[in-house]
């Protein structure tokens, strides 16, 4: 079973993208599934119901929805394989830009959208430079020129990826990703596999279920704001702060 | 590459590849250029400096793609929807040539211009095969954005960048590594004021542009900055734009132009068009005497249009015509 871990911001095109990309396997004969993660609530399993594709999904609710895929990954691909499906894909939104779900070894794909600013590549860090393949959506409302400057922001970032502009609405492209999404290995487990990006660092007092406001309440990992620096100069938290996963690349 | 840039300084890195401070900034490193004397196998850690070497590598073979500039385009027919021959067997588009694609819908119009874009080597499902200067092109015309063979115009595009027309140009030639950036913005804005009916500033918003306007401005900036060879014009409006002379002035970039038009005008402006029908290209026509002769009397007659819509703007009754 080809395994494919799809991320991207919110509303980027992600689910269309990949219905469109799935309907050209079925038609050669492949089984598809999916596995759709979100925090609160998501109708999108029905969608890929109704289009005939095999739906598992998974709420993160009040847990942090990266932990939550990466605790439950391993028994997503069993389940795919149990299903015998020839082509897993999971979705899942890089809500917070901090993360992402890409694996080692596992074809990692980044959906991302001309509407969103050409500042959007260099903010939503690792879900796209640790890509392997790139797709960009919404260019067929856009110039030509935003187009062109989007890719190049998008190449900046993400020096090794392959690029592809592929059409949520009217499917263009998504044939040709269709092909891309056979190629490479197998995967028979994710089990021993790394992340490619460590999650975030997390566990301060509001991780527990903390709701009031103030000092005194803030326990653990917690970091304060310098307001004393002014704007222009480098901020907290840049991209500075990222742990690479693993650590031993 | 990466071995060869250890040693260099930051001066040195920019001055031999001044592209190298997008890189820089777009990996939160803008602050290096405050550093000139640093080495940089010191200031970036190895897994950086090798990325580098690529973006470097990657940005020399796109600004030397002029040597190896897109001459022509040829599709070998595959087969049509119900699985026979398709008809026309070769079709070659040159540099200069304008070709019109006009068929019902759902005929495989976007199919035609997908394979073209894709450069399909008997792997999609027409099996059609797309070379470029009668070579089977490798795989950088299907993954790398700055190998990209179509720039596609249609009317449902719009300008979402809040910037004037100025800055917009300059950001866009500033992504395109262009040389020369000034003299190219004030070639575009000014080819694109010939064209729209009614001037526009370098200091207007894109995003306040009329439709024409923003049509004028996509189509001379695609002319002069797009680094893709063919251009896929989906309809171009008849209000608000000069069409002849749009077309011309991709012409005259040396852009090899391919326009899906039912536009009787559009159609016959065309060196060629070819006809889709049941996913297959049926037929290439090539536009008769007859044909020409009628162009100029359509013309004229869109010219008449043209004058009564004028005279409606200025608050004029149409009791003549």
């Amino acid at each position: 079973m080809r395994f494919v871990t799809v991320s991207g911001p919110p509303s980027s095109g992600k689910t269309a993208v990949i219905i469109k990309t799935l309907e050209h396997l079925k038609a050669a004969g492949r089984k598809v599934g999916v596995v759709k993660f979100d925090c609160l609530s998501t109708d999108d399993d029905e969608l890929y119901q109704k289009n005939g594709i095999a739906v598992r999904k998974g709420l993160a609710g009040a847990l942090c929805p990266d932990h939550y895929f990466v605790s439950n990954v391993e028994e997503c691909v069993q389940w795919g394989l149990a299903e015998g499906l020839d082509v897993l894909v999971s979705e899942s939104a890089g809500l917070c830009n901090r993360c992402s779900p890409h694996i080692r070894e596992v074809m990692a794909v980044c959906v991302i959208d001309n509407l969103s600013g050409t500042g959007t590549p260099k903010k939503i860090g690792p879900m796209l430079k640790a890509a392997d393949l790139i797709i960009i959506t919404k260019g067929d409302i856009v110039s030509q020129a935003e187009r062109e400057v989007f890719a190049a922001r998008v190449r900046g970032v993400n020096t090794k990826a392959r690029i592809l502009h592929v059409n949520g609405i009217t499917g263009q492209g998504s044939f040709e990703l269709s092909t891309v999404w056979t190629e490479g290995e197998e995967t028979a487990t994710v089990e021993g596999k790394r992340l490619r990006f460590s999650m975030p660092a997390a566990l301060c007092s509001y991780c527990l279920g903390e709701t009031r406001i103030g000092s005194d309440f803030q326990m653990g990992n917690v970091r304060k704001m310098d307001l004393e620096m002014p704007t222009g100069t480098k901020t907290d938290g840049g991209p500075q702060d990222f742990t690479p996963g693993g650590g031993d690349s | 590459m990466s071995r060869e840039l250890k040693s260099l300084t930051v001066e040195e890195l920019l001055a031999r590849w001044p592209f190298a401070q997008q890189f820089l900034g777009d990996q939160g490193h803008e602050n290096l250029t405050d550093q000139p004397e640093a080495v940089l196998a010191e200031v970036l850690d190895s897994e950086l400096l090798e990325q580098l070497g690529d973006f470097l590598a990657d940005m020399e073979s796109f600004l030397g793609t002029s040597e190896q500039k897109v001459s022509e385009v040829t599709i070998r027919g595959g087969r049509a929807k119900d699985g026979s021959d398709e008809s026309v067997r070769e079709l070659t588009v040159k540099v200069g040539e304008i070709v019109c694609i006009v068929g019902p819908t759902g005929s495989g119009k976007s199919r035609l211009l997908a394979d073209i874009e894709w450069v399909a080597r008997g792997d999609t499902p027409t099996g059609r095969h797309v070379l470029i200067n009668g070579e089977v092109p490798g795989d950088k015309w299907r993954f790398d954005s700055e190998y990209k063979l179509v720039a596609q115009l249609s009317q449902n595009m719009n300008f979402v960048m809040d910037l004037t027309v100025q800055e917009f140009l300059a950001l866009h030639a500033e992504s395109r590594q262009a040389a020369d950036p000034e003299e190219k913005i004030q070639r575009i804005w000014s080819w694109a004021n010939e064209l729209a009916g009614e001037p526009f500033g370098l200091d207007t918003p894109v995003t306040s542009l009329s439709g024409g306007q923003s049509r004028a401005l996509m189509i001379a900036d695609t002319a002069v900055l797009s680094a893709s060879p063919v251009v896929l014009i989906d309809e171009i409006e008849n209000a608000g734009i000069d069409r002849q002379q749009a077309l011309e002035i991709l012409i005259q970039q040396e852009k090899i132009v391919l326009m899906a038009t039912h536009d009787p005008i559009l159609a016959l402006m065309g060196d060629r068009r070819v006809i889709i029908a049941n996913g297959a290209m049926s037929q290439v026509i090539e536009p008769s005497e007859q044909e020409k002769a009628n162009l100029t009397e359509l013309r004229e007659l869109d010219a008449r249009l043209m004058g009564l819509r004028h005279r409606l703007r200025r608050g004029e009754r149409l009791d003549t015509i």
